[in-house]
């Protein structure tokens, strides 16, 4: 084939989309090293101004006068690392676990554990929101990390992917190991769990973001501020009607919120983007 | 499919599935039976008394005009929301397709929403069309379009699409991407070769061999414009104004949460449970055919 020119369509469409995608981001950024006035007078420029520091010490450190008395952001994310990691780490920790059961062992009801496993796909946290919450108050668990984490850690679609994973491990792998007097725990160690990294690293990124973006659940289930994840932080810091909001306190807190899992999807991009597309198999 | 060398256990294999199972059945199983419980009796709002009532709180719902109102609302808004981020996200995985430098800096860029929570994503589209503020409520004002979607429904819907869309166009773009680059691309060059110009590739080898792809995305892409963009709604609109944004899920939420209507907000619950199975249902037999093809 001869040389061509450089075709510049793709790139022009492509930077129209990073335009989309990296405006509003753009924005919010810039408006978290404003100082406030100008934001409410607007339209706010659209260079950075120099209240950075301030506005990301007030929002970490200070609290606001929209939050819940004692909630500070630096707490906020605090309980949603806390909830991003138990969610991603115990998924991740009991789906393998009972993947391995289904696929390694054969035992009575199998099969309809199995399923009964692969049925909670379509049981959404969404579609069960009252009866849920009530299940957890009933168990005490409303305002702790437990109530916060627990109902969210089973998956299906973790136990599907490992499932998938083992069933192409190869029998002589197992022959060898029995043969050598290696147990199902043994086995599973120092075998299974090194031949899984590269889906257990794909399976956290998913999972850990999964985690952090919560909504709804802690939502429901957190009332005090001590509590808080910082998206729903978010939510309360832009206030009712009548409360005037900080719009450069809410700007950083938006930043620190989307920061972590920008940065996970960013750094461990390879493993997600293989992981996604294969979970979803 | 099974295995065939296998372990002995007895006890083993039990205990390895406990968590999962105790989870599932405390946390999934139960609740979804309460759901189905409750949405066939009526309850007073403390959950003192109740008696069954049949298919009552059935009727009441879907003969509630606000119910019908909320129906119509969700359905132009999933299907706007999906329509949106899949012609973005198919637009611009076709043109990655065909760059190669800078590739990895676009995809880069474009994988960001993905990381984004949907109630952070309609945050900072308000801030951007807040009334009086946003940078684009300004230039909208200077066109002469008088632009408050706190007091105008329409413009509401508008904004929660256009917040929801945005962060959907990740995950289109990434599954576009891989269906793209598996296709082979002996077919497309034989094509070219015959004289097939880029649009006629697209339309009529690239697009066919996408369908499996763009199928499975559809109902990925409902699935989310029906339960996860409740975050968008709850930060951005509430569900108003006088309830133009409110979509199915928040009204559950809304009736249960804040009405206290246990019964209408469990017959509610039960009717989202009918269409994610058969949401699953229609994606799994897809997948099946698609796994017997290959």
């Amino acid at each position: 084939m001869t040389r061509r020119r450089i075709d510049w369509l793709p790139h022009l469409i492509l930077l129209l989309g990073v335009g989309i995608v990296a405006f509003p981001i753009y924005v919010t950024l810039v408006a978290s090293t404003l100082p406030v006035a100008e934001i409410e007078h607007g339209p706010m420029p659209l260079v950075p101004g120099t209240q950075a520091l301030q506005s990301y010490r007030d929002a970490l450190f200070m609290g606001s006068t929209n939050l819940r008395s004692g909630a500070v952001v630096s707490g906020m994310l605090l309980n949603s690392l806390v909830m991003a990691l138990v969610i991603a780490v115990g998924k991740i920790a009991i789906s393998i676990i009972s993947a391995y059961a289904v696929v390694f062992f054969r035992f009575p009801l199998r099969m309809v554990f199995f399923w009964m496993i692969f049925v909670t796909l379509m049981l959404p946290v969404e579609v069960r929101i009252m009866p849920t919450y009530k299940v957890v108050a009933d168990l005490g668990m409303v305002d702790t990390y437990w109530g916060l984490t627990i109902p969210l850690i089973a998956s299906a679609t973790a136990t599907l992917l490992f499932r998938q994973f083992f069933l192409t491990v190869p029998d002589e792998l197992v022959e060898a190991a029995q043969i050598d007097g290696a147990g199902p725990l043994r086995f599973f160690w120092d075998t299974v769990l090194p031949l899984s990294r590269t889906n257990i690293a794909a399976l956290f990124v998913i999972l850990f973001i999964y985690g952090w973006n919560q909504y709804l659940w802690p939502l429901l289930v957190t009332n005090s501020a001590s509590m808080t994840t910082i998206v729903i932080g978010i939510k309360t810091l832009l206030g009712g009607a009548d409360a005037q909001t900080e719009w450069n306190i809410v700007m950083a807190t938006t930043v620190l919120a989307m920061l972590p899992p920008i940065a996970v999807v960013l750094l461990m991009q390879r493993w997600f983007v293989k992981g996604l597309v294969e979970s979803e198999k | 499919m099974q295995r065939r060398v296998i372990f002995r256990g007895k006890l083993l294999p039990y205990l390895l599935l406990a968590p999962q199972l105790v989870v599932t059945l405390v946390f999934f199983f139960w609740p979804a039976a309460q759901a189905i419980w409750q949405s066939v009796h009526r309850q007073d709002p403390f959950g003192l008394s109740s008696r069954f009532i049949g298919i009552d709180n059935f009727t009441q719902v879907v003969t509630d005009p606000n119910y019908l109102h909320s129906l119509v609302v969700t359905a132009i808004f999933s299907v706007a929301v999906t329509g949106i981020a899949m012609a973005l996200g198919l637009l611009f995985a076709v043109m990655a397709d065909r760059v190669l430098r800078g590739a990895w800096f676009y995809k880069a860029v474009l994988l960001a929403p993905y990381a984004v929570a949907p109630a952070v994503s309609g945050v900072l589209w308000l801030f951007l069309f807040a009334p009086g503020i946003g940078v684009v409520s300004f230039w909208l004002n200077a066109i002469g379009i008088d632009w408050n979607f706190r007091l105008d429904g329409t413009q509401a819907l508008v904004l929660v699409i256009v917040a929801s869309a945005w962060k959907q166009i990740s995950y289109n773009f990434l599954f576009f991407l891989a269906g793209l680059q598996s296709i082979p691309k002996s077919l497309i060059e034989a094509a070219a070769i015959d004289g097939a110009g880029a649009s006629r590739r697209f339309w009529t080898i690239i697009l066919p061999l996408l369908s499996p792809t763009a199928f499975f995305l559809l109902v990925v892409n409902i699935v989310y414009a029906f339960f996860d963009t409740f975050g968008v709604i709850d930060a951005v609109t509430s569900g108003g104004p006088v309830n133009a944004t409110q979509i199915l899920v928040y009204k559950v939420y809304y009736d249960g949460r804040i009405a206290l209507d246990i019964g209408g907000s469990a017959a509610q619950s039960v009717i989202l449970m009918a269409v994610v199975i058969a949401l699953t249902a229609i994606q799994f037999r897809f997948v099946e055919r698609r796994v017997h093809y290959s």
